[in-house]
């Protein structure tokens, strides 16, 4: 499994990581939809840390899709937003 | 759905509807091509601009920093010279100079954070768009329909997902140095007004440093004052007076020679 974390690259994950990722994930979302800044941000970084922790980076020169995107470290509730509303991607 | 894979899938929707607008897959490898130098081009640009952002921070920093050395400096002086009240004053705007040093380098380090980052993506998106050159050539060399459009779309998928998240570091960067760029130049003409000189205690109208300049001068004033008086007491001329306009300039040593030059003084025939 590909993941790819904004701004740092992609990393190489085994397939059985999801479900801890997928237990962080749901608090993130549930933190943006509440709109919840407060909880947000520490999810956001234990998701990341996470996802971190249990990959390996993908050499620079790698082109695979990822199958997962998690938000840059630092994003706010409304760049994630707009992730998710498409509003922020220039096209490919 | 989780934010990660929403996430993925809006990234995936917006290459394949890039991927449809070509009839034949190999035009759609061309133009992503292109684009992708672009892209390059643009990331380098922003790199040199944030540095540019970030040089000129730090050139403020420096011109705060000797405001507040000065403002330290002006503070001992009016000390050695018995007046607390200067001091204080001194003190007091070297604090609100503090405020703004301290705002500068957060402004560098957060100049300097966005560099590094901007340069990471810069070397990531060039070691993909080598790759990516490699790729397409072998891909068009082989090509047959049927088994190329999953290829091409697997590759065209990755590295679209590339450039909109290098594309998103550009923007995020952009608007960061648009915003510095903007608070460097309102200090700028604050300075060069002299409104921020003011405030911050600075040269023109410094009147700290006009004060102690004044206790300098007055006190020099006293010192010539005596002088004068002790060569009065001591019996000289009182014609002395007429060359009042250099006393400043005659005084060192200049006593002895007084008596020289009376008889070639209008007054004394």
């Amino acid at each position: 499994m590909i993941v790819r974390i904004m701004g740092e690259g992609q990393l190489r994950l085994d397939d059985s990581a999801i479900d801890e990722l997928n237990h962080l994930d749901a608090a993130l979302e549930a933190a943006v939809e509440r709109h919840d800044q407060d909880a947000f941000e520490p999810a956001l970084h234990a998701l990341l840390e996470k996802a971190r922790s249990l990959g390996e980076s993908l050499p620079q020169d790698a082109i695979e899709p990822s199958d997962l995107i998690l938000p840059r470290e630092g994003a706010t509730i409304e760049e994630v937003h707009e992730l998710l509303a498409d509003g922020g991607l220039i096209p490919g | 759905m989780g934010v990660m894979k929403r996430v993925s899938t809006i990234f995936r929707a917006k290459a394949n509807k890039a991927l449809d607008k070509y009839e034949d897959p190999r035009e759609t490898l061309d133009y992503s091509y292109t684009t992708q130098l672009e892209l390059l081009q643009k990331v380098r640009r922003g790199v040199a601009d944030v540095a540019t952002s970030r040089k000129r921070v730090e050139l403020q920093m420096n011109q705060v920093q000797q405001q507040q050395d000065k403002l330290d400096r002006q503070a001992r002086d009016a000390l050695a010279a018995g007046r607390e009240d200067l001091a204080r004053e001194a003190l007091t705007r070297k604090a609100s100079v503090q405020g703004q040093l301290t705002d500068l380098q957060n402004q560098y380090a957060s100049l300097q954070g966005e560099e590094e980052k901007l340069t990471a993506a810069s070397q990531r998106l060039q070691a993909k768009v080598d790759a990516f050159r490699v790729k397409k050539e072998t891909i068009k060399a082989t090509y047959t329909a049927a088994e190329a459009t999953t290829r091409i779309n697997e590759v065209f998928t990755g590295i679209s997902e590339e450039m909109s998240d290098v594309g998103l570091a550009i923007q995020r960067a952009e608007d960061k140095t648009a915003q510095m760029q903007a608070r460097a130049g309102a200090i700028d003409e604050l300075m060069a007004s002299g409104a921020l000189n003011d405030a911050l205690g600075g040269t023109p109208t410094d009147d700290i440093q006009a004060e102690l300049d004044r206790m300098g001068a007055s006190s020099s004033v006293d010192n010539e004052l005596a002088k004068m008086k002790a060569e009065l007491a001591g019996g000289s001329a009182p014609k002395q007076i007429a060359g009042g306009g250099q006393v400043s300039d005659a005084v060192p040593g200049g006593t002895a020679s007084y008596p020289a030059e009376q008889p070639q003084s209008g007054d004394g025939q």
